[in-house]
């Protein structure tokens, strides 16, 4: 059966039987390894994707069943290659894999929570990762290393509507107070400046 | 862990849907898939065709009638959970879906599949016969309902027809300004199958005496079963009459016995649950409160 995907803002064409499940054709038919495929049948969470930006599993789902949504895989995350995310870079600063199975399906269910909000509750955190399982680290350092993206992502500097209070802080932070030519001055050219 | 070969149809209308499905006994409906999928994959289930029934738009939407809160058949659990008419006017529904599964799982699981599905643990369903649910149908010879505590005949077992599909169900929406509910359910970890649980309904009038109220128990026998409360009505619900009532209905359960759980395991916890589910509704029914749906 004839497919049209979209799969991390490219269009992919394949043609796939219907019993194949949308974990095997991304990891078999566009070779996106990054989606791990644990339990198959949607208990572990490993092969965790956002449809629409929402997490699901793609083990839980065909192929054929797939058209028409925005597909994101942990290989879509990435600003560009051989760059992290600032929640993917955090799991390695708070050392929140160690065999790396979940990591992907983690890292896109708390992506997901971090798109909605960058002030979970330790409760959100926990909710939004309740369906993924981990054998190794006890889910301290998941944890740790998500709260510490919301952390970083809260003092970023990117539009953030609902923190209106740090954002005015930073600016009077960031405003410097010397150097700035006042409008008469500016209309010289200013040499030093090159 | 493959599902066996099947054949993969898409119908543009409800009406071809039941067509399909009426003419092959090897066919079955996907929607979500939540639950059909590891079945597929384990190979307990192996139908010749899929029909999917996801994107259909007779199927979509929530919908206030007199009365009634109408919820889609392939409403996704998330959006349900989210939905302010809901919280606001089927607030036990509201109160029970964060455990019905994961985030995951809600965002592709469907509040008709959970129906369809029967599972006897399920939440959904719970809520269906314990406030009294129409569950209506889609069918060759047009549309039908019935009510949820006939629908419901056993375990993953419901009284659907070949060539039926479940099109929608109708929640009733309680009249009364101070309405409470309350939940709790026992299971080995969170938002896994339930052992036992509990859901309650209140409505006060303004003296806080017991104007109307529903009860219903889910896990503990082969389907959800609603407890009949109806003596509390006019009274205050002071905490020993709960607590008989509770125990004169939860006595006679059928309970079920599996390595989980035993069947007098099962008749206590109920017990319990219930009387807790009873109490937490009457502190959600305070004049301000939305129901406590949250």
């Amino acid at each position: 059966m004839k497919v049209d995907l979209r799969i991390n803002g490219a269009r992919h064409s394949a043609d796939i039987e219907p019993r194949k499940t949308l974990l095997d054709a991304l990891r078999e038919n566009f070779l996106l390894n990054g989606t791990h495929a644990g339990c198959e049948h949607g208990v572990c969470g490993a092969c965790t994707v956002l449809l629409d930006g929402e997490p699901v599993r793609s083990c839980l789902m065909f192929a054929v069943q797939a058209d028409g949504y925005e597909i994101t895989t942990i290989e879509g995350l990435a600003p560009a290659p051989g760059e992290l995310s600032v929640l993917q870079d955090s799991f390695c600063e708070t050392h929140g894999l160690q065999c790396g199975y979940c990591t992907p399906g983690m890292i896109l269910a708390a992506h997901a929570l971090l798109q909605h909000t960058v002030t979970p509750s330790r409760d959100d955190i926990v909710d939004a990762i309740s369906g993924n399982i981990c054998r190794c680290t006890g889910y301290g350092q998941i944890i740790e290393a998500v709260e510490f993206a919301a952390a970083r992502l809260r003092i970023a500097n990117t539009p953030q509507p609902h923190h209106g209070a740090l954002h005015r802080a930073t600016a009077k932070h960031d405003a410097p107070t010397e150097g700035v030519p006042e409008a008469d001055e500016a209309d010289e050219p200013i040499v030093e400046a090159k | 862990m493959k599902p066996a070969p099947f054949d993969y149809v898409r119908p543009g209308t409800l009406a071809e849907a039941c067509e399909l499905l009426a003419g092959d006994e090897d066919a079955r409906v996907i929607a979500g898939g939540q639950t059909l999928v590891p079945m597929l994959a384990m190979r307990l289930a192996r139908p010749a065709k899929l029909i999917d029934i996801l994107r259909l738009p007779e199927l979509a939407g929530i919908r206030e009638e007199a009365g009634a809160v109408v919820v889609g058949a392939t409403t996704r659990q998330a959006q349900a959970e989210r939905d302010p008419v809901i919280r606001k006017s089927v607030p036990m529904l509201a109160r029970v879906l964060p455990w019905v599964g994961h985030p995951p799982t809600r965002n592709r699981g469907t509040v008709g599949g959970s129906i369809a599905n029967a599972d006897p643990s399920a939440e959904i369903p719970l809520v269906a016969v314990t406030l009294g649910a129409e569950i209506e149908l889609a069918t060759t010879d047009g549309p039908t309902s019935m009510p949820a505590d006939d629908f419901f005949i056993g375990p993953m077992l419901t009284t659907i027809n070949l060539g039926d599909c479940v099109s929608a169900v109708r929640f009733p929406v309680w009249p009364h300004r101070r309405i409470g509910v309350g939940f709790f359910e026992i299971s080995a970890r969170r938002s896994d199958f339930a052992f036992v649980a509990a859901a309650a309904q209140i409505a006060l009038d303004e003296d806080d005496c017991c104007i109307e109220i529903a009860l219903g128990v889910g896990g503990v026998g082969d389907r959800p079963l609603r407890l009949d409360m109806s003596a509390l009505i006019g009274t205050a619900l002071d905490p020993a009459a709960v607590a008989d009532a509770v125990h004169a209905a939860a006595g006679e359960l059928d309970a079920m016995s599996d390595l989980h759980a035993s069947a007098a395991y099962r008749r206590r916890v109920a017990s319990v649950l219930c009387i807790r589910a009873l109490e937490q509704a009457r502190a959600n029914a305070s004049p301000e409160s939305a129901g406590g749906a949250r």
